[in-house]
Formats: C-alpha cells, sequence, structure tokens
C-alpha cells in the first residue's frame, strides 16, 4: 500500500511585518521624534516630518476566542484604520492617523467591554501562562488568577495613578515562565514529590531525572523490585524540576502547592541596571476560583508603593531607597528565616555595613 | 449550534463577574453560540475539565511527541488524562505559530488566521505565549496537520518547541517608536531566519532564545530571558533640544526637573545650567534612558545608532535566575557584512554551546560552569571590561600569562586606533 502524499512544509520562518504595519509607520521607519501621553491608554507619535499617528491600547482576556477577535476586528475597522499590534503583556493596539477617530474608538471598545489603559504610570495588564487551561505541569491556573486580580486592579489599568508602571506576572509553577515583575505570583511547593513507583521505571529516563535535580537530591533506587528513584528528602528544595522529565513524580498537591510573591524584577536599563525580583510573601493559598488571599498581598504592596513612592521610583527602586525593614513594617508582611537567601552567591544578599535606617 | 449537555461549571461562572474581560464568557459564547457543532463541544470538554481542575486543585494534561510532516517540534502535545469524564477534549494539542517582529497584523490576515483555525481548531487562540509564538490552542490529532498546511500555504510557519532555536520577540520599534537605535525587524529576522532548521528540528541541549530591544528600556525584557540579547544603544552624545527643555523647565518648575530628571541620573551626568538648560556630561552617560523617557521631546538618543549584546539570560530552573552578560558592547548594524557579523556571533556561540552544553542546560548556565573566559575563547571573543561590573576580588589566580595578554591589549587597542 503506498502511504498518503504528504506536503512538504514551506520552511519560511518569521514573516516579514511590513506588510502588516500601518501605512503611516512603513513611511516613518526609524524617523519617529517624540511622542505625548493623551490619555490613559491613548498616546500619540509624531514623526519627524509631523506626521502623526495615534495608538489606543486595550486590555483583553488573552486566550482569545475567534468570536472576540472578530469583534475586536470590527472595531480595529469601523474606528481605526485596520492596523493593530499586540504587545508583549497581550494587550491589543489600535492605530489610526485621523485624531477625529480616537475618541469614538476609546467609547467604542469601553462600551464592548474592554479595558482601556495599560499606559505611563499604570498597572499594566498581567503577563501569564497557561495554567489548568492547558500547561501539563501547572500547580495553578493563570487566566483564572489574572481574571481576578485585573478585577480588582480595573482602576489601577485604566488610570494613571501609580509612581511608576508597575508589571505584575504569575506563573504556574517554579520553572517561572511568566517571567519578572514588579510584582509576581508563582507557584511554591512546600513539600517532595510523590512518587509513583511501580511507573518510574518504565516513564522516565532515570539519569537524566537525576541530572535535572538542582540539589542532587534524587538517586537511582530499587523500591518493591523495581527500578525506580527515590528522593533525599531534607536535601529536596520542592522546585519540581523533577516532575517535568517524570510525571509519575508528582509534585502538585491540593494543600501543599501554594502561592508565593515577589517583588522588584525589574527588566529596564533606565535609570537602575536591571533587577532580580524578591521573595516577600509565601505560604498563600492556592484558592480558586478568586485566591482572594493573593489579591489582597498584592493589593496591600500596591497601596504602600502608591503612598510612598516618588515619582518615576519602579518598586525595586521605591525598596532601595526605604530599605528592606521599613518595606516589611509598611505592607505588614512578616519577615521571617525563609527570607534570607541560601542559595550560592547568598552572601551578596547580605547586608555586610552599619548602614541601617532606625 | 448543537444542543449538547453541558458540563456544569459553578466555580468557572465566578470568573465571568467583574470589569475585565472574561476568557470564561469566551469559552462558553463558543460552546453555545458557535455554528459548528464539532467547537460547541471541544469547549464544553474544555470548560467540563477545567472546573474540573478548579474543583481538585490538579493539572490533567500530559505531553507526548507530535509534529506536522517534516518537522520535529512546533506543537504542543496536549492528552487529556480524564478523557473519560470529558472525551470531547481528549486530543487538544498547541500550535506554536511565528509572529512578525513587533507582532503587526492587518484585520484582514486575522480574519483569516480565524477562519483557518475555526475549521480546524477550537476556535480559541492566544496573542502571544511567553515565548513570543501565537498560541493555536486546541487542535486534535486528525486536524493539526490540515491546519498547518492551510496557514503554511499563505506565509506562517511553525515556532520552536523543546531544545532548538525558539521563536524571537521583538519590541514596537522603529515602526512607532522614537527611541528606537535599531531596526529590530531586520535583527530579528536575519538572527532567527538563519536558524529556521535548529527551530523546527530540536537538536539543541536546551531551548535559545533571541529578543531584540530597540533601545536599553528592554521593553521585551532580553536581558533577564535571552541566551542572545540586541539591545540598540548609540555612542555619540545624545541630542538635547534646549528650547523644548527649556520649556519643559518653565512648564514643570525648577524643584520638579531638579527632583525627577537631573538628580535621578544613574550616572550623576546631568545639570541644569543657570540660564535652564541641560548640560550633559556625556563621557559618563550610560545610556539610562532616564531623562529621555520623562521628556521625550527634548532628549533624544544620538545619530551614531548600534546594538548592545548580550548573552546567558534565563529564569529559574536549574541553577537559578541569571541575567545575560555583556559579550558586544557596541556592534554597527547598517550593512549586509555587519548582519553577517552578527549571524556569524550567533552561529559561534549556538556551535560551541552544542558542543559543550550539558543536557537541559542553557548558555547562561553552561557559561557560569565553564566561566566566561573560558567561552569567550571559544567563540574568538576578546575580553574586554565593559564585560564586568569590576575585577575580580579573589587572589586565587594564575597569571602566569599575564604578559602575552596584556601584549594582545596594547596590540588591540593600537589596531583599534589605526581603524579609526
Amino acid at each position: 500500500m503506498s502511504k498518503p502524499e504528504m506536503r512538504e512544509p514551506i520552511e519560511s520562518g518569521c514573516p516579514d511585518g511590513f506588510q502588516y504595519m500601518h501605512p503611516t509607520m512603513r513611511r516613518n521607519f526609524g524617523m519617529w521624534d517624540y511622542h505625548e501621553d493623551t490619555q490613559p491608554g491613548v498616546m500619540v507619535h509624531i514623526a519627524k516630518n509631523g506626521d502623526k499617528l495615534y495608538t489606543v491600547k486595550a486590555g483583553t482576556q488573552r486566550i482569545l476566542d475567534v468570536f472576540t477577535l472578530r469583534d475586536l476586528m470590527d472595531i480595529a475597522d469601523e474606528y481605526a484604520d485596520g492596523h493593530v499590534r499586540f504587545t508583549i503583556r497581550s494587550n491589543i493596539e489600535f492605530y489610526t492617523d485621523h485624531e477625529d477617530k480616537v475618541q469614538p474608538l476609546v467609547d467604542a471598545l469601553k462600551d464592548k467591554g474592554y479595558a482601556v489603559g495599560g499606559t505611563r504610570n499604570s498597572v499594566a495588564s498581567i503577563s501569564h501562562t497557561q495554567g489548568w487551561l492547558h500547561c501539563d505541569i501547572p500547580g495553578t491556573d493563570a487566566s483564572g488568577v489574572v481574571k481576578s486580580m485585573m478585577d480588582e486592579l480595573y482602576d489601577e489599568f485604566t488610570n494613571w495613578n501609580m509612581p511608576n508602571r508597575v508589571h505584575i506576572t504569575t506563573s504556574c509553577c517554579q520553572i517561572n515562565c511568566g517571567g519578572q515583575g514588579d510584582i509576581a505570583i508563582n507557584v511554591q511547593h512546600t513539600k517532595p514529590p510523590k512518587i509513583d513507583h511501580s511507573l518510574v521505571g518504565n516513564v522516565c529516563e532515570r539519569p537524566s531525572v537525576v541530572a535535572r535535580c538542582p540539589v542532587a537530591a534524587i538517586r537511582p533506587a530499587m523500591v518493591d523490585g523495581k527500578p525506580s528513584l527515590e528522593v533525599d528528602e531534607k536535601k529536596c528544595i520542592c522546585c519540581g524540576a523533577c516532575y517535568p522529565p517524570c510525571p509519575p513524580m508528582q509534585i502538585n498537591d491540593h494543600e501543599f502547592t501554594q502561592l508565593a510573591i515577589w517583588i522588584g524584577g525589574n527588566h529596564s536599563n533606565a535609570r537602575g541596571k536591571p533587577t532580580f525580583q524578591r521573595l516577600v510573601a509565601a505560604g498563600i493559598p492556592n484558592n480558586p476560583p478568586r485566591w482572594p488571599e493573593a489579591t489582597a498581598v498584592v493589593k496591600k504592596i500596591l497601596e504602600s508603593y502608591k503612598e510612598g513612592a516618588r515619582d518615576w521610583e519602579r518598586i525595586n527602586e521605591w525598596v532601595e531607597r526605604i530599605g528592606w525593614p521599613r518595606f516589611f513594617e509598611v505592607t505588614g508582611l512578616p519577615f521571617t528565616k525563609y527570607h534570607i537567601d541560601n542559595w550560592r552567591g547568598a552572601r551578596a544578599n547580605l547586608n555586610s555595613s552599619t548602614h541601617i535606617r532606625f | 449550534m448543537a444542543d449538547i449537555k453541558k458540563y456544569p461549571t459553578p466555580m468557572l461562572d465566578v470568573l465571568e463577574d467583574g470589569p475585565w474581560p472574561s476568557f470564561i464568557t469566551g469559552i462558553k459564547n463558543m460552546r453555545d453560540n458557535h455554528p459548528d457543532e464539532r467547537i460547541n463541544n471541544v469547549t464544553n470538554g474544555l470548560l467540563g475539565q477545567l472546573e474540573h481542575s478548579y474543583e481538585t486543585k490538579m493539572g490533567y494534561w500530559k505531553g507526548g511527541t507530535i509534529s506536522v510532516f517534516g518537522y520535529g517540534g512546533g506543537i504542543i502535545p496536549r492528552f487529556s488524562e480524564v478523557g473519560d469524564k470529558f472525551p470531547e477534549s481528549r486530543e487538544f494539542h498547541t500550535l506554536r505559530v511565528q509572529p512578525t517582529p513587533g507582532n503587526y497584523y492587518t484585520t484582514d490576515m486575522m480574519r483569516k488566521l480565524a477562519d483557518s483555525w475555526e475549521k480546524w481548531g477550537s476556535g480559541l487562540q492566544t496573542f502571544h505565549g511567553q515565548t513570543g509564538n501565537i498560541m493555536f490552542i486546541g487542535a486534535d490529532n486528525a486536524s493539526f496537520q490540515h491546519f498547518f498546511d492551510e496557514i503554511n500555504d499563505y506565509g506562517w510557519d511553525l515556532g520552536g518547541a523543546g531544545p532548538c532555536v525558539r521563536t524571537a520577540m521583538s519590541c514596537v520599534g522603529a515602526a512607532r517608536c522614537e527611541q528606537s537605535c535599531a531596526n529590530e525587524h531586520a535583527v530579528h529576522r536575519h538572527l532567527v531566519n538563519n536558524f529556521t532548521d535548529d527551530v523546527h528540528r530540536p537538536a539543541l541541549p536546551y531551548k535559545f532564545k533571541f529578543k531584540v530591544s530597540g533601545c536599553p528600556n528592554d521593553c521585551q525584557n532580553a536581558i533577564e530571558r535571552a541566551d542572545f540579547a540586541v539591545i540598540g544603544t548609540w555612542r555619540d552624545h545624545k541630542k538635547i533640544n534646549q528650547d523644548h527643555w527649556k520649556a519643559f523647565v518653565a512648564d514643570k518648575g525648577v524643584e520638579y526637573v531638579m527632583d525627577n530628571v537631573i538628580s535621578r541620573c544613574h550616572s550623576k551626568s546631568l545639570s541644569l545650567g543657570e540660564d535652564n538648560s541641560l548640560i550633559a556630561d556625556e563621557s559618563n552617560c550610560v545610556r539610562s534612558m532616564h531623562c529621555m523617557n520623562v521628556v521625550p521631546k527634548a532628549i533624544s538618543p544620538g545619530d551614531d545608532k548600534g546594538v548592545t549584546i548580550l548573552c546567558g539570560g534565563k529564569r529559574t530552573l536549574k541553577i537559578g535566575d541569571l541575567m545575560g552578560t555583556v559579550l558586544v558592547p557596541f556592534m554597527k548594524l547598517e550593512t549586509a557584512e555587519d548582519y553577517e557579523q552578527i549571524v556569524e556571533l550567533a552561529e559561534e556561540i549556538i556551535d560551541f554551546w552544542a558542543e559543550n552544553g550539558l543536557e537541559h542546560e542553557r548558555t547562561g548556565e553552561m557559561i557560569e560552569r565553564i566561566g566566561l573566559v573560558n567561552f569567550l575563547e571559544g567563540i574568538g571573543v576578546d575580553p574586554d571590561p565593559n564585560m564586568i561590573a569590576q575585577p575580580r576580588n579573589v587572589s586565587y589566580v594564575r597569571t602566569d600569562g599575564w604578559d602575552e595578554a596584556a601584549e594582545e591589549w596594547f596590540n588591540r587597542k593600537r589596531e583599534e586606533k589605526a581603524a579609526s
């Protein structure tokens, strides 16, 4: 029997974006002069030749259905010029070079239930991962956490109330696909994996699982006469790195998989150098469908930041100026032994000076 | 619309309340109102399984190995572990598709993609995943090849998944940003499209990511997340329009300007003249962007533009988060030869890492394990003081090659001088 004819792929790779750009963008590529923020979610960029391009930014639910996508495209045709892009945080941007189109576009988006904002000193849309909806190793959902938090932070997205922009991220496991954020809500496992020894030998490539462990806590073992793996539970840091290559080492748990909150991850080279986020709160229950405990911590941090930070200070810069003791004081979050670093390079995170605020 | 038995979703229903757009409302709309019965069913199954996850606080997808004909990756296989309870979405694979640099679309192209996707898939998608791909979420075994064939015919190709060169990301860039110092489009496509084979056929130690940001604001988080981060910069003086600057000072007042611009310069290279003009100590400007972020109308990047290249950024697993390290402080990107040079550097790095990286080891982790100097020697890049925050502080070092190394330094300096 002959095999069915298969189509050879066209290995075209990354497509050219110029074909989709607004003509005013193509015309002024590399020739922009400055921009102004006219209202939350709206920018106007002025080119060196005087051309103007208006951008209207709206938050979306990221897991988009084709009905919503077509609705957004209809808005883009009716109220803008038929050209859009998506930002790194899954906001959609509409473009037009007609100033008189801007307010009707903003109004139409609001009427249809989209959030307009996310520019300048606002809380930008939360960048998130797949979670229970689609990931194979998630400790929590992502879309639901984000929906719950953005409902609570809606006014911070649509206004300019913050000292500077705030980027929030979520991650559903300790791989942290969500990345660094001014505030990061990440899964924190608190117990070692539960191993199904009847499956390990057949399912897992044992040497690579051993090699995956950051603290060398996994070793090959015979359990009940079968080749398996065992974990030195005293050494285990509960990161879950063994779970993706070896699903019988189940790290997720309905009770012991919790959430932790980290702050001060700042990717920009603006003012200071880029910074990594720092642990501030753990032991937060993974509590669907609304995750109220995690949202409460995020809101408390945001309130303290809004009250205490100077204009242009990102969260990391605010804490650097006021010091960590005061951060814990103003937010009311407990400082514990778990905040003290013991990973490699930990000494760089200790205070070796008499610089102490009283 | 099919008359189907809907799985109850009491916990998910709660996520329909509130002002932010609801993904649950969107998925339910597909279940209840899409004309295609197949989509009604698959979204019903998906909602049923997701509700089950919310109730039990556990995930129920497992991976596998599938790809389109001719490729080895680009698809995230998902098979349900609770397919007996929710058979409609038993197979629910994601196709990762490479967007354009900067993620530009026309409405016509979006509708075309939507048409193809609802013909073959679930009708759910994400713009974009954390690596930067369009994620078409929810194709079954019978349909993913057809969907790929259809969109591949009109210009879209799969991205990377697994140990391979991944889909790259770029900022909005020169198309709409006055701070752009590079042609992000050209950089992005020259790099990633040189490695198409490595994108589609995973055979590297682990993932390798390119990210391009047009200026040091680094909107793409390239330093923190990319193995090969390209950041636009400039090496002449920034441009100051003193008229716009003085108008800004007149508008905001001297105190505001001192507190929010002058005193906030990272390298303390700004001062205010007696006539309220802006005085910049250009030799100490580190391109920390703050002044031009606050007053984009008055301050702009210089004219001698290029890029800084950093290598080795990544997130947590396995050894902890790593930032990229400066490899090339400045590279001009104007001519075809310039672009060849950056592609060659990427090839050197990937070849060296493919040869020397351990399984599941990112470039940053390899550099950490072998030391930056061994890496530099491996890829043929000379040491440069811009690569370090400060010199070593522990005296445990063998210096018996010092004289040769010093001589090389002086020779390089002489060559640079002769070339300029």
